[in-house]
């Protein structure tokens, strides 16, 4: 080896991690009553970081009534002033993004590289966005003086912990409504740090409440009947639960569920770049992504050509440690994923694809799957279909424009796709005819809190981001 | 000539354009470059961090890929000879300091050079075909090498026509590469394609692949007259030619970035790029130079920062 990268990891020092965590209700941290506990840990290392509480009924329904007693006076205060208190918030995130990227890395497993370079930049950009909206929500779409909903149920998954509690939290709160907030049971220190940010800001209290928790908790949270609005991001199994649960009910809902995304390579791609996109497409934050480009589609007569520059590629990837500052693929968020993901490859061997890791020294401790390919996949093998939610690509080909349209919407999710061709008109057409939510063009798992986020079919629906996303939150003024 | 991807290897291996045209059809079949792909992704390889030990290993193996170079009008046989006792020894307090790779200056020092560097692997580059702008006649390019060759130069570093270039006229940039490589003899030619004339990603690949289907050894960014010089995108987009070209004809071809390069920082980030573009196998003088003057002083610098744990400033290294 020449010029091997010598170990650079980030410092854990900037952390100030507690042996036990409480619940944030009404603006303190408060007691559990009758919560049980549990360990969250570092699935790097499986080390526990410290004691969580499982938020009890009374829990939620103390947070849900601290949460509609700050309504009653958050959605009185002007546009402006919500404003300040959610500009407040972006630049602490700002000023604190050392101690949260690396909190989050620890916590979730993902490369401090992504933590500190994409996850808590998006964060403060969501909130500095919505705090701009909160004054002019007259321009939202919805009328004039548009109104709160009241009080959000939100519930977020373990992949982006704060990314995705400020796409609930910022735009909820721009609009006027108070939250109840639900962070993943593996990833919810975050969140908790999240929570003292909030008192930092001196946000009122009741705002934003945050209860942690498993399904349980999230089910009391779903099924209680003082909220009026319920965000889910998550399984496309666990949405399904909840659209039945609220079914019937007043309680507006946004799902934002699972994808198998179709990523097309044309023949007259810009070839090392369409590799790169690939590769960020699907082993971005180990394939832990919703919108990950899972099913890459090759265009036949380009496929050997360009599977050889992937694998050379995949070769270079570095896997191990999260916090060290070269490190592209971290650990496996939790066991039960890991298993998830290895039962799902076993399935691919087992129906016929054939299966290429990326040789990656994989550490004794903690959780982790190296980079994978699959190739000979049909459309009918459970990889082509299932969501696998880890750093696993499978190969299709095609041979027409129509048949990769054809072959990218036969799924049952509908979330994004990626369209990779230096012919402008090609982008048009095929972007024109791919039933997804999002589709990237060229590049891939680009976000901003300008642009809608959101799916079509079983990804759910409703929309997460710029205008859009203040929708969900609001009632059309008059 | 169909696409590059539909070719075999052995088919490109004998591919010889004939005219225009057939250079224009091939090249027009090569997978073009997208602009914001591959900036982006010269810039997140920029950022690996490259601590202790890689740094260390990083900065003796920067030392041993420069050429130290001095291009100017007022170059003197005194400049050059001072030019290569620091190549020969860049630190005169630490002789566990390598040397450099060679030794770059206009053709008629040549001669003071190469006399200048004799018992030692150093290298003698001189650039020819009338650099920087190569705005001369093929005569007098052919002139030029055929100087430089014959007072000893161990390399030729040659101008493309960028004028040709713009006119569309690859067949002809083609035809003086394979003149003047000729002309080099056992000399290794270096072809550099001045990429901040050539201005698009798409147009220095193509160049690229003009200069590497022509038989240059090497294919450098820049003349370091004209700015922009070397940057990480356009190395990247020049690294992945070579990878192309590697890829469908076995040949292996080196890569020179020149101007523009001056700090430690800067070297690691292009190392880190041949490592993760090319692999380990390019990390070696053979195939990878800086073409540089100022860089040698600030590696030996962070150097002795690296051995003694302090910064020891402009003083305590030589100026030439």
């Amino acid at each position: 080896m020449v010029f091997e990268y010598a170990p650079a990891p980030e410092s854990t020092k900037i952390v100030d991690l507690k042996n036990n965590y409480q619940l944030f209700i009404g603006g303190k941290f408060v007691k559990s009553i009758g919560g049980k506990t549990y360990k969250t840990i570092n699935p790097a290392t499986e080390e526990v970081l410290a004691e969580i509480i499982e938020a009890s009924q009374k829990d939620v329904d103390l947070a849900v009534k601290s949460a509609r007693k700050a309504f009653k006076t958050w959605s009185k205060l002007t546009g402006s002033q919500r404003g300040k208190y959610l500009f407040r918030l972006a630049r602490i995130i700002q000023e604190r993004s050392r101690e949260l990227a690396v909190l989050e890395s620890m916590n979730n497993g993902k490369p401090i590289r992504e933590s500190r370079d994409i996850d808590i930049p998006l964060v403060a950009a969501h909130f500095f966005h919505y705090a701009g909206w909160a004054d002019k929500l007259d321009h939202a779409g919805l009328g004039k003086n548009p109104s709160p909903l009241g009080v959000a149920g939100q519930i977020i998954p373990w992949n982006f912990p704060l990314l995705m509690l400020s796409w609930k939290i910022a735009p909820a709160l721009a609009a006027g409504n108070t939250v109840v907030l639900k962070p993943a049971e593996t990833t919810p220190l975050t969140a908790l740090l999240f929570a003292e940010i909030c008192q930092q800001a001196e946000l009122p209290d009741g705002v934003v409440n945050i209860v942690t928790g498993a399904g349980e908790t999230g089910k009391y949270l779903v099924d209680h009947p003082d909220i009026d609005k319920i965000a889910f991001t998550g399984s496309t199994e666990v949405g399904r639960l909840i659209a039945q649960s609220v079914a019937g009910t007043n309680k507006k809902v946004t799902l934002e569920l699972g994808g198998k995304a179709a990523n097309i390579i044309f023949d007259d791609a810009a070839m090392d770049q369409a590799v790169e996109g690939v590769v960020n497409g699907i082993f971005f934050n180990q394939g832990h992504v919703c919108c990950a480009g899972s099913r890459l589609l090759l265009q036949e007569s380009i496929a050997d050509n360009f599977l050889d520059l992937l694998y050379q590629r995949m070769k270079t990837l570095r896997l191990g440690d999260p916090l060290d500052k070269n490190t592209d693929i971290g650990a496996i968020n939790s066991s039960s994923q890991l298993q998830k993901i290895k039962e799902l490859a076993e399935s691919g061997t087992k129906e016929g694809a054939q299966m290429w890791s990326a040789p990656c020294e994989i550490p004794n401790k903690g959780f982790w799957f190296a980079p994978t390919v699959f190739t000979n996949v049909s459309l009918s093998h459970r990889i082509a279909r299932e969501e696998i939610f880890g750093p696993v690509l499978s190969v299709l080909t095609f041979r027409t424009p129509d048949e990769a349209i054809e072959k990218a919407n036969n799924t049952p999710y509908g979330l994004s796709a990626g369209i990779w061709t230096e012919k402008g008109s090609r982008i048009l057409e095929v972007a024109h005819r791919l039933r997804a939510g999002v589709i990237w063009a060229n590049t891939f798992n680009k976000f901003d809190p300008t642009s809608p986020f959101g799916g079509y079919k079983e990804s759910g629906y409703g929309r997460e981001g710029g205008r859009h996303g203040l929708e969900p939150y609001l009632k059309a003024g008059k | 000539m169909k696409s590059l991807l539909k070719i075999v290897p052995e088919q490109i291996e004998s591919f010889k354009p004939t005219n225009n045209k057939m250079l224009h059809d091939f090249l027009n079949g090569l997978p073009g470059v997208d602009k914001v792909g591959a900036e982006e992704r010269g810039a997140k390889l920029s950022i690996r961090s490259i601590k202790t030990t890689a740094k260390a290993e990083g900065i003796d193996l920067s030392i041993r890929m420069i050429d130290l170079t001095t291009l100017e009008g007022m170059d003197t046989k005194g400049k050059v000879k001072s030019l290569c006792a620091k190549a020969k020894r860049p630190d005169p307090v630490d002789p566990s300091v390598p040397s450099v790779a060679a030794v770059c200056v206009y053709s008629d020092l040549v001669g003071i050079a190469k006399e200048n560097l004799t018992g030692t692997n150093i290298k003698v580059a001189a650039v020819a075909t009338g650099f920087p702008a190569g705005r001369v006649s093929l005569a007098a390019k052919l002139q030029d090498t055929a100087d430089a060759v014959s007072k000893g130069a161990d390399e030729i570093d040659m101008v493309i026509d960028r004028g040709a270039f713009h006119e569309g006229r690859f067949f002809d940039i083609y035809e003086q590469i394979l003149t003047i490589k000729e002309a080099c003899k056992s000399a290794h030619l270096k072809v550099i394609l001045e990429t901040g004339e050539l201005k698009t990603y798409d147009n220095i690949k193509k160049a690229s692949w003009i200069a590497m289907l022509a038989g240059a050894d090497f294919i450098k960014t820049s003349t370091g007259k004209v700015q922009p010089a070397a940057t990480l995108p356009v190395t990247l987009v020049m690294l992945q030619a070579i990878n192309e070209f590697e890829r469908a004809t076995g040949k292996i071809i080196g890569m020179k970035p020149a101007g523009g390069i001056k700090t430690t920082k800067d070297a690691m980030k292009y190392l880190v790029l041949v490592k993760e573009t090319l692999g380990d196998r390019w990390l070696t003088p053979d195939l990878f130079r800086f073409g540089a003057s100022s860089l040698l002083n600030d590696l030996l610098m962070q150097r002795q920062k690296l051995k003694t744990g302090s910064y020891s400033g402009p003083d305590y290294v030589t100026v030439d």
